[in-house]
């Protein structure tokens, strides 16, 4: 009987703890390379501390809304060239050292200094000042209208960093946010603590540890073994049923800014030819590609815009596949029986497996492709820097760039005057309406000249123990904003 | 001796010096620069020229191969492009999962090895060494991060009796070992098997030696025989392979890094070359050709120790 008692009573405080439990093991399948989101492109240093370690003056919402950050409200000055920040009361950074204007001055100064190695460096570079007026407030001059400087201010890249530790931000992070950087145990896992101090709303959590598990089956026994409690972006997607069956997990697929295009070099003959590259977009099957590349995840796109956008617009009818037009356009531009080109695939598996059904496909209408295997800095000097191919797939993560095709020298080479003046007025204009209306004309722009394959949008699978709840399901940015995040029950 | 240690010592110095030429010129010649890595599709070309110079890439090749030379000899290896971190912490850091590994791994191997091996040796061509050398026959076969999933499906996900990866660092050395254990076993069951074999032909070819027909004509059973003449002169070969399977295992468990998701120094260099961190890249690789060559080194030293007549010979 005293037995009994034991057991119950044991199997109570077993219960009471487990209800309690404030610490979460989240597993990412990349580690950043340190630990300063201002001076890399790497998405993992976002993955890690986007909100919960570092904030900017605004933030993205999980939905990709841009929301008042540290900077708890702004206005406009009517010529769109100054904005005027208020900041948050009482927020420190936490070594200690108050956030004010001055860090606000400091970071945007150092986006836009002749030795910033900051990766996004051209967003900001219509910044001409940097005001202080008073501790809580600070002012920003533009060179031109950009209605997108909230947008730009909400990424990683332009998060408020102090003075005071800027020089050991590496490998000690030192921000504004929810969350303490504790400890990174290089190529095993970061761990980070609940910020008493925070301004805001104080998380559920006490403790978040991240950890590095990049090989796709480490990560599917990971989660069976129950070392962790989420994986967010779950490598093998083909494993994701198993999940679904299982009731001690949930999936949770969202959505990401990675539009999967299949790249055409536009100036390398015979891709100068629009009917060519119309002929390429007919012969591509989306759905066989989502299908067997990605089992099922994926959205299709018919232009380079996110569809959970809600300026989206959907084109992928005029891109539909049709391998009959395909080859007639190929003969009317003078190919009857086609011709041989490069595909050059960087590592992640959407182009890897997806490149083999491509070049299945394009081999149905005549399109000869020679596969070559690269690793991501080999494909960045080649490909991107080098304009060195005929055909690649590549995942566009960045959120909102479509801008890019005005960029000449941008490596799939689209130079188009009309679409640069397009974007110039775009980035000028600040009514909404008139943004939706020009970012459509964008969008059918790019769609009527057959500039890249519009494949995918990159879909992100994570999958977590049953009882969290609060995390991301999309990602408008690279982000694990560990804030919400709390075990239900 | 001491002169065959001195000779053994001046070729050590010569393949190093050849290995850090070669390891740089082969790391450097491969297309992929890491500042363009580091800072990505968006970056514009002043950025990636302003992160080049403050990593010091700018300089001509020559330039940063004597000063990395330089730097090694006083026991600088540099700092990390990506990590900004000094190469020699971080490789001292991930020595303390990769040495462990490696040597649990060895010693397993070797424990299983030297039984079976003698063993089967003893019992030449009845059911007993037919049995282990069977068993041998299969392990050599079975890739070993084949079998590294199986261990991880059998008792990490089924039976979760161990995790299925990760370290929880030395605070804590029986965590640690344990979280060690499915690695070393998926590393030394392979190896056990090569020398296991190795063990027993060597020791068979010592049994028709003259010598061995003396010391059974003196009155030793077969077994008392093999015991004190033949094991001792049959370690040689073991000893040889021995030493080439420690550079293999502390090198070469890349792979089952990767499975076990260990911080090790394979992982370390996997992920540096997609990174282009070409200064990890060659310090670490620079640093297992020390290991091998010292090993070796080691091994030529034990020779002597084993078998006095190669003392005389230099």
């Amino acid at each position: 009987m005293h037995r009994l008692t034991l057991t119950a009573a044991f199997t109570l405080l077993a219960s009471t703890a487990l209800a309690q439990q404030t610490d979460l093991t989240l597993a990412i399948q990349l580690e950043p390379p340190h630990m300063d989101p201002t001076s890399a492109a790497a998405g993992a240093i976002d993955s890690v501390l986007y909100s919960n370690v570092f904030e900017g003056l605004t933030r993205f919402g999980p939905d990709g809304s841009v929301n008042p950050g540290l900077a708890s409200d702004w206005t406009i000055s009517d010529d769109g060239l100054t904005y005027t920040f208020t900041l948050r009361q009482n927020v420190t950074f936490h070594d200690g050292t108050s956030m004010d204007a001055d860090d606000v001055k400091f970071s945007l100064d150092r986006i836009g200094a002749e030795d910033s190695t900051n990766a996004q460096k051209a967003l900001y570079a219509g910044i001409t000042d940097v005001t202080v007026i008073d501790p809580q407030t600070v002012q920003i001059t533009l060179d031109a209208p950009n209605g997108n400087m909230l947008f730009n201010l909400a990424w990683g890249d332009a998060v408020i960093v102090a003075p005071e530790s800027i020089e050991t931000i590496k490998q000690m992070p030192i921000g504004t946010g929810a969350f303490k950087f504790d400890e990174w145990v290089q190529g095993d896992r970061v761990t980070l603590t609940r910020n008493d101090a925070y301004w805001g709303d104080a998380p559920a959590l006490e403790t978040a540890t991240f950890k590095f598990i990049s090989d796709p089956t480490a990560a599917f026994a990971a989660v069976m073994a129950q070392d962790i409690d989420a994986f967010s972006g779950f490598p093998a997607p083909e494993n994701l049923p198993q999940f679904d069956a299982d009731p001690r997990f949930q999936v949770i697929r969202g959505s990401t800014e990675g539009e999967t295009i299949l790249s055409i070099n536009n100036k390398l003959p015979p891709f100068d030819d629009v009917r060519v590259r119309q002929a390429v977009a007919h012969a591509i099957d989306r759905q066989a590609i989502i299908d067997g590349a990605m089992f099922g995840l994926g959205t299709p796109i018919g232009t380079h815009f996110a569809p959970h956008n809600p300026d989206y617009i959907d084109l992928t009818g005029q891109s539909n596949y049709d391998p009959e037009k395909s080859r007639a356009l190929l003969a009317e531009a003078g190919l009857p029986d086609g011709f041989t080109t490069t595909l050059k695939l960087p590592p992640p598996s959407y182009a890897r497996r997806g490149g083999e059904i491509v070049a299945a496909q394009l081999r149905a209408v005549g399109i000869q492709t020679e596969i070559t295997n690269l690793e991501w800095a080999q494909w960045l000097e080649e490909v991107f820097r080098g304009k060195d191919f005929g055909l690649s797939i590549v995942s566009h993560t960045e959120p909102m760039d479509i801008s890019i095709y005005a960029r000449p020298d941008y490596y799939f080479q689209y130079d188009n005057a009309d679409f640069q003046a397009l974007m110039k007025t775009f980035d000028a204009e600040a009514d909404p309406a008139k943004r939706s209306n020009l970012l459509a004309q964008a969008q059918r722009k790019i769609a009527d000249d057959y500039v890249n394959g519009y494949l995918f949008q990159l879909s992100f699978p994570t999958v977590a123990d049953a009882r969290l709840a609060g995390l991301w399901e999309n990602q408008p940015t690279q982000a694990n904003d560990l804030t919400g995040v709390r075990w239900t029950e | 001796m001491l002169r065959y240690a001195l000779k053994r010592m001046l070729s050590l110095i010569v393949s190093l010096i050849i290995a850090s030429a070669v390891i740089f010129l082969v790391v450097e010649v491969a297309p992929g620069d890491p500042a363009a890595f580091m800072l990505g599709m968006n970056a514009q070309p002043d950025t990636v020229a302003a992160l080049r110079a403050e990593l010091g890439l700018d300089l001509p090749k020559w330039q940063r191969y004597l000063a990395w030379v330089t730097g090694m000899v006083q026991g600088d290896f540099g700092t990390s492009y990506t990590y900004r971190t000094p190469v020699a912490q971080m490789i001292a850091d991930r020595l303390w999962v990769s040495l462990p590994l490696a040597l649990y791994a060895l010693a397993l191997s070797t424990l299983i090895a030297f039984p079976a091996g003698i063993y089967a040796a003893s019992r030449r061509g009845q059911t007993g060494d037919v049995a282990i050398m069977g068993a041998t026959q299969l392990g050599v076969a079975i890739p070993n991060f084949w079998f590294a999933m199986l261990l991880v499906l059998v008792f990490a996900i089924n039976l979760r009796w161990f995790g299925a990866g990760g370290f929880p660092g030395w605070d804590d050395p029986y965590a640690a070992l344990r979280a060690l254990t499915l690695p070393a076993i998926a590393l030394a069951l392979p190896q056990a098997a090569i020398l296991a074999r190795v063990m027993r032909s060597s020791l068979l070819d010592m049994l028709g030696e003259d010598f061995m027909r003396t010391a059974r004509a003196k009155g030793l059973s077969r077994n008392q025989a093999l015991w004190r003449h033949a094991l001792r002169n049959a370690l040689i070969p073991v000893l040889t392979i021995i030493g080439l399977q420690f550079s293999f295992l502390l090198a070469g468990a890349i792979i089952i890094e990767q499975v076990f998701y260990l911080p090790g120094l394979g992982r370390l260099v996997f992920q540096a070359i997609s990174a282009r961190d070409l200064i990890v890249v060659e310090s670490v690789v620079m640093l297992l050709v020390f290991a091998v060559i010292v090993v070796n080194f080691a091994v030529d030293l034990t020779y002597a120790l084993v078998d006095p007549r190669l003392r005389d010979r230099t």
